[in-house]
């Protein structure tokens, strides 16, 4: 194995940032989610596109926004400066808010979905037998919705793993604070140390197709985006 | 409306969605079992659904037993009424066990408001064997069954039920009602029931709402309103009686039992029924014929004289119904609009029913 600490930094920085975005994409997701699985609003279609965004747009336009939003001039920024954080950018914190946007349709989707397959029906009968909304959401929602979760959980741990543009433009390159496994093949490309290059990229490599075999695999045809 | 009583059930619901309009005002019976009787689209289960508050009819009035569930200023949200309900198809949570479903309701349940315990239920819908099985194991009578003892588990002080038969075959059909049968003799709670099976109906109901176009277009007990000619809902083939009656005496050299009603005895296939065990029995309007004189040397073995009380045109244009009082008990004939003409058949003329068929149900 040919990997250098700062090879080893930089995949323990992406699995830090990836797991810590997936966690809260799934505390913020999954409200959305559920609001939009169920909502008769007419918000629903803006909401739901908004949500898709980064399923279209350049990483560069994304990042683009978010930084100035977080800088010290966007609102963003003045608020959390205002809280005394500082600014976001070029920070860890800074990547996960960014990320949290970015890989947010990857979450929202599959969990969306899952609410909406299960349907009325099962809250209705929750409803009879005393059930509270809350409990409902609980004991018989998220039961049912668990493939989409699942689905989901992968899915926005994965799409985090593979970002790259996003980070460039909100975290730059500081080893072991933003430096992701991604960029860090971009570093060893461009100082011509395709050894190294090819060592994190086939990594990167194994990994992605281990994780959807996963869910192709063994779930098949139940994720549509 | 006739006064009901204390325990009766007051519902009053408006509400329109685009090509359907409900309007009912009931005052139903605080006990036995209303059956909620019309074609598909006719209201039935958007009445259920709004007595259980899965659907909001503002300004609506829902009283049970005393207790208001709705009115102008409060809508007591489904979860904190005490009913039960059971669904037309399967909804049984397929996560969880038949033990865990049964449960999912009673844990809810405060221990002081429970008064079917879950043994009972169990034991009354004899799921006993299924407990540890999952719903996706059940066939279809059994998922029913677990769900009607999981929305008895709840000890509700109502039961509204959405034709829990129509997803079932005939066969399975036939093993649930026994069951339904069962909870109609042996528990006391109230129940609405809603079907467009008037077998179904005229086995378990006590008192019918008959539901058309989103209205309610009669309301009574189950045999005066099942004589009335003048309902818009025809029943076709299905017109017919529901008559109360008590085996009255078994003549076993020829298995024939007989059923008194109020106004005269009808043989009946012996079935083994004890004398003086209460039965339903259904006489359908196309097997009754009539006479002017008492036939004689007929096979038919149930005659029975009575009046003419009325007598209607039939949709079909050939046809006419005759409402007859034999007794205190009315019998509905099927005849040709001809006979009616030959016969003279006028409100107040002495006929002789000739029963071809009568059906033993419940």
């Amino acid at each position: 194995m040919d990997f250098s600490d700062a090879d080893l930094g930089a995949v323990w920085l992406t699995l830090r940032l990836a797991t810590v975005t997936t966690v809260l994409l799934l505390l913020v997701g999954t409200p959305v989610a559920w609001w939009l699985a169920r909502t008769r609003s007419r918000w629903k279609g803006p909401v739901g596109a908004v949500v898709a965004l980064p399923l279209v747009l350049p990483p560069t336009v994304l990042g683009f926004y978010l930084l100035v939003a977080m800088g010290p001039h966007g609102p963003v920024g003045q608020l959390t400066q205002w809280l005394g954080l500082g600014t976001l950018p070029f920070t860890f914190p800074g990547l996960v808010v960014a990320s949290v946007v970015y890989s947010m349709p990857f979450v929202v989707q599959p969990v969306q979905n899952a609410f909406e397959a299960v349907g009325d029906r099962p809250l209705e009968v929750a409803a009879t037998l005393r059930a509270s909304p809350l409990d409902r959401f609980f004991t018989v929602a998220l039961p049912l919705a668990r493939p989409g979760f699942i689905t989901a959980s992968i899915l926005g741990f994965a799409h985090t793993v593979g970002e790259f543009g996003v980070v460039l433009m909100i975290g730059g390159n500081i080893p072991g604070v933003t430096r992701v496994v991604s960029v860090q093949i971009y570093d060893h490309v461009e100082a011509l140390e395709y050894g190294e290059a090819h060592w994190l990229a086939g990594m990167l490599m194994a990994f992605s197709f281990v994780v959807l075999l996963a869910l192709y695999g063994f779930r098949p045809g139940r994720w549509q985006r | 409306m006739a006064a009901l009583g204390a325990d009766a059930i007051r519902a009053v619901f408006r509400l329109g969605w685009p090509g359907f309009t409900l309007d009912v005002d009931l005052t139903l019976p605080g006990r036995g079992v209303t059956g909620l009787f019309g074609p598909s689209g006719s209201g039935k289960t958007t009445v259920l659904r709004c007595v259980a508050g899965l659907e909001r009819a503002p300004g609506g009035l829902l009283t049970v037993a005393g207790e208001v569930w709705q009115d102008g200023e409060r809508f007591v949200p489904t979860h904190r009424r005490p009913l039960g309900y059971v669904f037309q198809e399967a909804s049984l949570f397929p996560h969880l066990s038949v033990r865990r479903n049964l449960e999912f309701g009673l844990k809810r349940v405060p221990a002081a408001q429970r008064r079917v315990s879950l043994e009972r239920a169990i034991e009354l819908l004899g799921i006993g064997h299924l407990l540890d099985r999952r719903p996706d194991h059940l066939s279809g009578g059994e998922r029913q069954r677990a769900g009607l003892a999981r929305a008895l588990a709840v000890s509700p002080r109502l039961l509204l039920m959405d034709e829990p038969l129509a997803a079932l075959d005939h066969a399975r059909r036939r093993e649930l009602l026994p069951y339904l049968e069962r909870l109609h003799e042996e528990l006391t709670v109230p129940v609405l029931y809603v079907s467009h099976a008037p077998d179904e109906v005229a086995r378990l109901a006590d008192h019918v709402v008959v539901m058309d176009g989103g209205r309610a277009v009669a309301s009574g007990p189950l045999t005066e309103t099942l004589a009335r000619l003048d309902l818009p809902v025809r029943l076709g083939e299905d017109a017919g009686v529901v008559l109360e009656a008590v085996i009255g005496k078994r003549d076993s050299d020829w298995s024939l039992a007989r059923a008194d009603f109020p106004g005269g005895g009808l043989w009946v296939e012996d079935t083994g029924l004890p004398v003086g065990r209460r039965v339903r029995v259904r006489i359908l309007a196309r097997d009754v014929s009539l006479a002017l004189e008492r036939p004689e040397h007929t096979s038919i073995q149930n005659l029975l004289p009575g009046q003419v009380a009325e007598v209607r045109g039939e949709t079909q244009p050939a046809l006419t119904l005759v409402r007859v009082q034999v007794g205190d008990s009315p019998v509905i004939a099927r005849i040709t609009r001809r006979s009616t003409a030959q016969l003279g058949l006028v409100p107040g003329k002495r006929v002789w029913v000739q029963v071809k068929a009568v059906a033993l149900i419940g």
